[in-house]
């Protein structure tokens, strides 16, 4: 009896420490929505304080006022959406062909998208440039998305599901007669929602959160992303709260991901736990 | 060759892994290899303004040899992931460690631990500049109602260093628990039953039962972490810019900072294929690693 209820207490004690933990972890993500929330006065001052004494969205008011924050937002979301569409596509057809076909020139390929994997974005980002200028994209939110739909993880990640899907199955559609389109989109996709579900989550915070690509390929104030348009804002001599304003954007950008991943838990860890990029 | 082939079973016809992968091949071609390949070029031109380059042999590689500043870079390069890796790890360890024992609000906790996760690299910067502000910052002024004195955090050569790896260790500890949590939940709760009657502590059923089993998942998270912390721009960039003086300066920032602040494009593209030669290393081990990974899951 003693011991059961020691065990108890200590339970309790691990679960304070834990919480104490995690509200230290969670702490910067508050503090960005407490100083949001703050009036510059007081944030702009030496006084420690957990809560504003006077919460107010005049931050919000007067960023969105100055700065095309709206604009921003839409064009996040469109090369976010419009991006991870369109490379789900590329990845599954990819990972299609390189788990279920042997094909001419298929170990090449493999090999070659392994090799990109290890090249950082730093490293090609002027060529990379050179071509997207060649091709009079920049400055356009394509400019962001063409470059991006390669997704060599996503397409591993692909392969390596659809390695799963039994090829009976398959075989089974082209006796029935299906042809190769017909079997992947009516028998092949279908056994693959939990897949497509981990490449749109993942590629849509990836793209959601990229930074360094559509900094250098956009330009014009009204063309940017939310991080890009986040970035200009530190120490902008032109607000009256700037850290208050910055923050009101900070919050912007990570509430649609917060949402998700509210939502969407479960796949989101496991999309995250199984590529481990970021 | 004909798609339509009379006699069933049809036959796999040979254009379909063209027209699978061709999307995917294409804009490797376009956005990938060409860029690697103009990189490459680049490696061995001096030039200043993009396009118009000068053939200059070997000399930006014998410049990366005595070149100070690079020796700073991959010093800073090493204090970051040294600072990072054991330290997210450990503490990823841990907690979940922690949160494998029935414990009231533990998907809630789980949950928490995790949230750092979703933020862009750019917010947390923003965010943690913020927080170290050394005039306003919340860390200063809690430290200042402690009746302690402020530190200068980012502003100084001497913390600066220490306060990223403070801040990325932060973003990184959910990703090492979670890992670390599917690979507990595989050890039989029998082994460790077994043990317990056997008379072995907590303490020595962790070190002798609990670190062993998961040897495969940190060798993993090894590979991963190390690769992600030679990778790690955005913060760095948001917070320090590799400053104050080259305090912060880790390989990759001095590879960008090469091209874009210095212009010196020939000289980027040198040192950015040294650093993809490190990372070269590192990825062959984590295409194994990333594969295992999934299987923990």
């Amino acid at each position: 009896m003693t011991r059961t209820s020691a065990r108890r207490t200590r339970r309790w004690l691990l679960t304070a420490a834990l919480t104490a933990v995690a509200a230290l972890v969670v702490f910067p993500l508050y503090w960005m929505v407490v100083s949001a929330l703050t009036p510059g006065g007081q944030s702009q001052s030496s006084e420690f304080y957990l809560w504003p004494d006077a919460p107010t969205t005049d931050n919000f008011t007067e960023v969105f006022a100055q700065q095309p924050v709206w604009q921003w937002l839409g064009n996040s979301f469109f090369v976010a959406s419009v991006g991870t569409a369109l490379s789900v596509c590329v990845s599954l057809g990819a990972g299609y062909a390189l788990a279920k076909y042997r094909f001419r020139g298929r170990g090449l390929l493999y090999a070659a998208f392994l090799v990109t994997i290890m090249i950082p974005i730093q490293v090609t980002l002027v060529p990379a440039f050179l071509v997207t200028a060649r091709l009079g994209l920049v400055d356009s939110p394509w400019a962001v998305i063409l470059p991006t739909l390669f997704d060599v993880v996503g397409i591993f990640i692909a392969r390596q599901f659809m390695l799963g899907v039994p090829d009976a199955l398959i075989e089974a559609a082209r006796l029935d007669g299906a042809g190769e389109l017909r079997t992947f989109f009516r028998v092949v996709l279908p056994t693959c929602w939990p897949l497509v579900g981990v490449l749109v989550i993942l590629g849509f915070m990836n793209r959601w959160n990229d930074f360094l690509w559509p900094l250098v390929v956009l330009q014009g104030n009204e063309s940017l992303t939310v991080p890009v348009g986040l970035s200009t804002l530190t120490n902008n001599p032109a607000f009256t709260s700037p850290w208050g304003a910055v923050m009101a954007v900070a919050t912007v950008a990570v509430v649609p991901l917060l949402v998700v991943f509210l939502v969407f838990q479960r796949t989101f860890v496991q999309g995250i736990a199984s590529t481990g990029i970021k | 060759m004909s798609p339509h082939v009379e006699s069933p079973p049809r036959r796999r016809a040979r254009w379909a892994p063209y027209v699978f992968a061709g999307p995917a091949a294409l804009l490797f071609l376009a956005f990938s290899l060409l860029p690697i390949v103009i990189a490459v070029a680049l490696s061995f031109q001096d030039t200043a303004t993009l396009g118009d380059g000068e053939w200059v042999g070997t000399a930006n590689y014998e410049t990366m040899l005595g070149d100070p500043l690079l020796r700073t870079a991959l010093w800073n390069t090493v204090l970051f992931t040294v600072g990072t890796v054991p330290t997210a790890m450990a503490i990823g360890l841990a907690l979940a460690v922690a949160l494998n024992r029935p414990l009231p609000g533990r998907g809630v906790l789980r949950a928490l631990f995790f949230v750092p996760m979703v933020a862009a690299g750019v917010v947390v910067g923003v965010i943690m500049s913020w927080i170290f502000n050394p005039d306003y910052g919340v860390a200063n002024n809690a430290l200042a109602a402690l009746g302690l004195g402020g530190l200068p955090w980012l502003t100084s050569p001497r913390t600066a260093m220490l306060t990223l790896i403070v801040v990325v260790v932060w973003t990184r500890i959910g990703f090492c628990m979670v890992i670390y949590l599917g690979a507990l939940q595989s050890i039989p709760a029998e082994l460790r039953e077994a043990a317990a009657i056997d008379g072995a502590s907590g303490w020595q059923r962790f070190r002798r039962l609990t670190v062993p089993m998961l040897a495969p998942t940190t060798s993993i998270l090894l590979i991963l972490n190390v690769v992600f912390s030679l990778q790690a721009f955005d913060v760095i960039y948001v917070m320090t810019g590799g400053g104050p003086g080259f305090s912060t300066t880790v390989l990759i920032q001095y590879v960008f900072r090469s091209a874009f602040a210095d212009a010196r494009m020939g000289y980027a593209a040198a040192l950015g294929l040294l650093l993809v030669l490190i990372l070269l290393v590192f990825t062959l081990l984590r295409q194994r690693a990333t594969r295992r990974a999934e299987e923990l899951l």
